[in-house]
């Protein structure tokens, strides 16, 4: 019974939180003004109810091939902010586990520990929109995209130490609608590496080629 | 029991939304110019598809930098550019004002944000930085920096306050008085990785250049001194560096 009286009451909770949406639209208001006019439009411009759409979430996943290391499966995330039409700006954030250099498949040695494996990536990029475009797969659908080149600088933490990190490379984007777009990013990110990892110091290209869903908001 | 409620509360927040989604969206505009050009996506090159002529109302929809998405009458949906949106009219009959950034919006901003890049005694360094201004002459700022040495990579987090004697003027210089932490990571590698933390404080001097829209230009240079005297050390480290970058402003 008591149950029963609960619910009763969280149901009278749950509607009156919903009601006074219905109840916004004042009855008079109604009755004063003739049925003519169906569609209430606003006579006044108010740019800042327009909705703006120009950040972008982009969650990714794909290879990167560290050099040595194997390739391996890297995913992530990234943020951009549109500035004009032809360009825009773009911080991510990536991590892959690094695998074993052949010498360590032969030997059977460690150079590192589990944890220096691990590669976690982060840079701030600026991008080019240089080839904006529309594609028609079939008789009926148009979508727009964007073919960009990408650029930038950032840090890559891996094999105990943190790496500056020069990324460059391209990408294409499909907007299947004008808020979601299918991204694919083709990146190298150039690093250098020590003698006491590799033998030789040297500045190692790690190749990276990621599929992303992308939201503008 | 937990289930009739979380039933109850979907519902409630489905009847909420449905009521809001109700409202008419958009903001309505008529044409003054004798035609605007309707493009198929928001970029110069994109095709015009279709035409709409003076006196159409047009909704505008959404805008993605400099384009406006709007739907006609008819229902065609398509981008415009701002310059044209600008020659319009509101439905009582008053021209169209769409918000411009000016130097004058860069003087007097309050918030700050942007990422720098540089040198930090030898070794690259990487910065990101938050700030709001009291007055027109005086911020302060929050930083967070990552140098990248040979032997030891370092983060530092900042505070600073900036002065600005000519706000007023495009290339504006500033200086500024900081101080802070700074954590020195050896790299794994080293025979013996010890990290440490150190006060560090630093004097800048740099100028300020507003670009275009919300975008700011900076360049500085910096002076450092890490306390990193013990007891059984008793020199602080001094190191130059300099940093260049942009950032947005508010």
């Amino acid at each position: 019974m008591a149950s029963r009286f609960r619910s009763l009451l969280l149901m009278a909770l749950a509607l009156g939180s919903a009601l006074p949406a219905w109840a916004a639209e004042p009855p008079e208001e109604k009755a004063l003004s003739p049925i003519i006019e169906p569609e209430v439009k606003r006579r006044e411009f108010h740019e800042a109810r327009i909705d703006t759409e120009n950040f972008e979430v982009t969650v990714f996943a794909g290879m990167l091939g560290i050099e040595d290391f194997g390739s391996s499966p890297v995913y992530g995330a990234r943020l951009g902010y549109h500035v004009a039409e032809w360009l825009f700006v773009e911080g991510s954030l990536g991590m892959a586990t690094a695998g074993k250099t052949s010498y360590e498949a032969i030997t059977g040695a460690n150079t590192l520990s589990d944890e220096e494996r691990e590669l976690i990536y982060y840079n701030a990029a600026v991008g080019f929109n240089l080839l904006p475009g529309e594609v028609f797969p079939t008789r009926h659908t148009t979508y727009n995209s964007d073919l960009y080149l990408i650029g930038g600088v950032g840090s890559t933490q891996f094999a105990g130490a943190d790496r500056f990190t020069f990324n460059i490379g391209l990408g294409y984007r499909l907007l299947f609608t004008d808020s979601f777009a299918l991204r694919i990013d083709f990146r190298d990110h150039i690093f250098n590496m020590d003698a006491d990892v590799l033998g030789q110091d040297k500045t190692t290209q790690n190749l990276e080629l990621t599929v992303g869903l992308g939201f503008f908001f | 029991m937990r289930i009739q409620v979380l039933w109850l509360l979907i519902l409630a927040l489905w009847i909420t939304t449905m009521a809001r989604a109700e409202e008419p969206a958009g903001e309505f505009v008529r044409i003054a110019d004798p035609y605007i050009e309707i493009h198929t996506g928001p970029g110069s090159g994109y095709p015009v598809f279709y035409v709409a002529e003076r006196g159409e109302e047009i909704a505008i929809l959404r805008r993605k930098t400099d384009w406006f998405q709007v739907r006609t009458r008819r229902g065609k949906e398509g981008w415009v550019h701002r310059d044209q949106l600008e020659r319009t009219l509101t439905l009582a009959g008053e021209k169209i004002k769409l918000a411009t950034v000016t130097l004058e919006a860069f003087s007097e901003r309050k918030w700050e944000l942007g990422a720098t890049g540089g040198d930090f005694g030898g070794a690259a360094m990487l910065g990101l930085y938050g700030g709001y201004a009291f007055s027109r002459n005086l911020s302060a700022e929050l930083g967070l920096a990552q140098s990248f040495g040979n032997i030891s990579s370092t983060y530092s987090l900042t505070g600073r306050l900036v002065a600005q004697p000519f706000p007023e003027w495009r290339y504006s210089p500033f200086f500024s008085l900081g101080t802070g932490y700074i954590q020195i990571n050896p790299k794994a590698t080293i025979i013996y990785p010890e990290r440490t933390t150190n006060q560090m404080s630093y004097v800048a001097l740099g100028l300020r250049t507003w670009l275009t829209r919300r975008f700011i230009f900076r360049i500085e240079y910096d002076y450092y001194t890490i306390f990193s005297a013990t007891n059984d050390r008793d020199d602080n480290e001094e190191l130059n560096g300099w940093q260049a970058g942009f950032a947005v402003f508010f």
